[in-house]
This record gives structure tokens, C-alpha cells and sequence, in this order.
């Protein structure tokens, strides 16, 4: 058995911040975060939370899916900003569907986690322990984001995706997954549910710390080497693949990716310019806007990627 | 290895290699921060080296790179 992607949803905040907003809090430009990342604007919520977010992005996958809420045997919320630490985002999510039914975690690997995620619903499918199964992805970085820092305050914004899996006849092909905690400073927030938090608030750790050079760096490298490890034990060839569905860290990452992969960049669709990155939500709501334009037909042949804080990478191949 | 290093500079910037020399700036063929660090990871798979990220704002011009990058071979 394998999963089977039957329904997508997503949503952001209709709020949102342009460039020249931003460029009222920090020294910046709207012509340097095009140009540096490809960002145009940001949603930023105002009254929604990770789990509101996540509740309305669930619901569009639902509908989509034609399936309903007490159908779902497992959900699982990817976020890194949770409103609550318990209960988890995830039951919080049950509640709001009424998806009586479902056992709920949530799972944390920040801009990987919607790739994670993905493995981690098919692994439970293909086992047979689960069947229907709603994965979101759901991030409020606008929360944990230093906006005094002008240097990663530009790339964030707020958001949620979610997929409706089904099982169905197939075997699940092999995927390629890394993490690398020793590099793991590089991308930090420190959590405020801890002791001596104030301190830590103080001295700014408590907001996302990113060193831009060694991200772009780690991404730019291990990217490519992970999805030609994707084809090469997949059988896979580069040039057989439809979509390049990578997380949207930033547009020159993306960019960069293609031409080393030597893949024509038409096949890696972005949407950064709307949202920014939106860590674990990211590659959901693009599936979910390629899904419904039509971008995506039956039997066409996905790379997903994500990579992020951690840190942690990987891909996996989807036949749509 | 001069080179060599203009040739992915030519390619990483898309300019051409018969306008570069070993004292071109980077900042004169408008690279930002981002575009050295693409070609910073070019030089490293092509040179077999591994390039400080901090020594990375002291290169200046192609020269620059091919004297550091002779520096760790």
C-alpha cells in the first residue's frame, strides 16, 4: 500500500506586509529583498493562530478530498510555532473538525517538516497501521521572528497547508532524509517555556537567529546532492520528473538548486514572492496552488525537497 | 587557475570571460552577497577546497580568489 495524495488546502492571513513596510522597521529596500530573495510580500496574522491556520487549510483539503472529517484515522500538524504546548496542534485541530475518529501528534523539524511529514504519513499507510490520514503544515513565524533584524526579519511570513492521504494499490519508493545537529546553530530560536527564559529574552535568544551565509551555503549543497541520490536510488532520471516542489526558503536557494541540478528552472514553481518562507507550510500550499490551477495531472512524477533548520534535509518522489 | 576561476565567474554572473581580469571587482559586475557565495561553492567543487564563509567579504576581485584559493592548496 501507499498514500495517496486525494485532497490539498491552504490558507494564509489576508493581512499582509509589502516590502516597504518592512522597510519602515528595518534599513532596507523594497528593490534589495526582491533582488536578495525574491520576496514581494508577506501575510502576517492579525487573530488567526498556527491552529485557527491550520484548521481552515485542513478544511479546504477536506472538501477537496470529498472526504469527511470522522473518516480521518490520523492527523498530524507539523508546526514550529504552536499557540499551546498542550494540548498539541494537532488535537487542537480534531476538536475544531470534529474529526472524532483520528489519533493526533504533531511533529517538529521546522522547514523540513512537511517533507518529513509526507514520509512520515506514508510509512504509517503503507503499514497498514493508519488509513486516512490529514497532514498540515502550519507556521505563525511572524511570532518568533526578529524583527529588528534585517537580515532574516524579510524572509518570513505567516501560513498553513494541508494534504488528505488514501491508501491505494503501490509501492512506496525509496526517500532520501538527512539531519545534521551539530550544525544546528546556524538556524536557533530558543524556546520561552523554560527555565531562566527571561535572560534569554534579554539577551535576544528567544527570537529566530539565522547565519544567512552558511544556510544558503548547506542548501545550495546538499540540495542537489539529495535529490540526485533521490533518482539514483529511485532509478529515477532528472529530466522524467514534472515538478520540483521545493520548500520556498528563498528564490536565489531555488534558483541556485536548478542550475546546478542543470534543470530548466520552469520546473521548480515558486510562490516566495507571496508568502516568503512560511518554514513547514511552504511546499503544502504550493501543492496545494499548483493542485488547484490544474498544474498537476495524474501520473506526473514530483520531487519533493525540504531543508531547514536542524539541520535537516531530504526529498521524496510523488507520482501525482 | 586564473582561468579557470573567470570562467566561473563568466558563467556564475553570465558576463563574458574576455572582459575579466585579475583585477575585475565583483562589485563592478554588480555581484551581491548571495551571487559570491554561488561561485564561492563553485570554486570549492572545481579547487577541492573549503572556503571560510568569513574570509568570503575579503574577496574583492578574481585575484583575490585565485591568491586565497592557492593559499589552501
Amino acid at each position: 500500500m501507499i498514500g495517496k495524495i486525494c485532497g490539498t488546502g491552504s490558507y494564509a492571513p489576508s493581512n499582509y506586509w509589502d516590502n516597504n513596510d518592512l522597510a519602515k522597521m528595518v534599513d532596507t529596500s523594497d528593490e534589495w529583498i526582491r533582488e536578495r530573495t525574491g520576496v514581494v510580500r508577506r501575510h502576517i496574522s492579525v487573530d488567526d493562530t498556527t491552529v485557527s491556520m491550520a484548521v481552515k487549510a485542513s478544511r479546504a483539503a477536506l472538501e477537496n478530498a470529498g472526504v469527511k472529517p470522522e473518516e480521518l484515522d490520523l492527523i498530524i500538524v507539523s508546526t514550529i510555532t504552536s499557540n499551546k504546548i498542550i494540548p498539541c496542534a494537532a488535537c487542537e485541530v480534531q476538536k475544531e473538525l470534529g474529526a472524532v475518529n483520528a489519533t493526533c501528534f504533531d511533529m517538529s523539524a521546522a522547514c523540513s517538516g512537511f517533507l518529513f511529514g509526507y514520509n512520515a504519513a506514508q510509512a504509517y499507510i503503507s503499514s497498514g497501521m493508519y488509513q486516512t490520514v490529514l497532514l498540515v503544515g502550519s507556521e505563525m513565524l511572524s511570532q518568533i521572528v526578529n524583527w529588528q533584524d534585517r537580515s532574516s526579519c524579510i524572509l518570513f511570513g505567516d501560513g498553513a497547508g494541508a494534504a488528505v492521504f488514501r491508501p491505494a494499490e503501490g509501492v512506496l519508493p525509496p526517500c532520501v532524509t538527512y539531519s545534521d545537529g551539530a550544525k544546528g546553530q546556524v538556524l536557533s530560536c530558543e524556546s520561552r517555556h523554560q527555565k531562566g527564559w527571561e535572560e534569554k529574552v534579554k539577551e535576544g535568544s528567544t527570537v529566530v537567529y539565522m547565519d544567512g551565509r552558511e544556510v544558503f551555503k548547506f542548501a545550495v549543497k546538499q540540495e542537489p546532492a539529495a535529490i540526485r541520490k533521490l533518482m539514483e536510488l529511485t532509478g529515477e532520471k532528472l529530466e522524467d520528473i514534472d515538478w520540483f516542489i521545493l520548500h520556498q526558503a528563498n528564490l536565489r536557494i531555488i534558483e541556485s538548486v536548478a542550475k546546478r541540478l542543470k534543470v530548466d528552472m520552469a520546473k521548480f514553481p515558486t510562490n516566495i514572492h507571496e508568502y516568503g518562507n512560511t518554514s513547514s507550510a511552504s511546499i503544502a500550499i504550493l501543492l496545494d496552488e499548483m493542485n488547484r490551477k490544474g498544474m498537476l495531472k495524474e501520473g506526473q512524477k514530483i520531487v519533493l525537497s525540504g531543508f531547514g533548520a536542524g539541520l535537516s534535509w531530504g526529498a521524496s518522489l510523488l507520482t501525482w | 587557475m586564473l582561468e579557470k576561476v573567470k570562467n566561473i565567474v563568466a558563467e556564475g554572473l553570465g558576463v563574458d570571460v574576455a572582459e575579466l581580469t585579475e583585477e575585475t571587482t565583483f562589485e563592478s559586475l554588480g555581484a551581491d552577497s548571495l551571487d559570491l557565495m554561488d561561485m564561492v561553492m563553485s570554486f570549492e567543487d572545481e579547487f577541492k577546497v573549503e572556503i571560510d564563509t568569513e574570509a568570503i567579504g575579503d574577496l574583492k576581485t578574481i585575484g583575490d580568489v585565485v591568491k586565497y584559493i592557492e593559499s589552501l592548496q
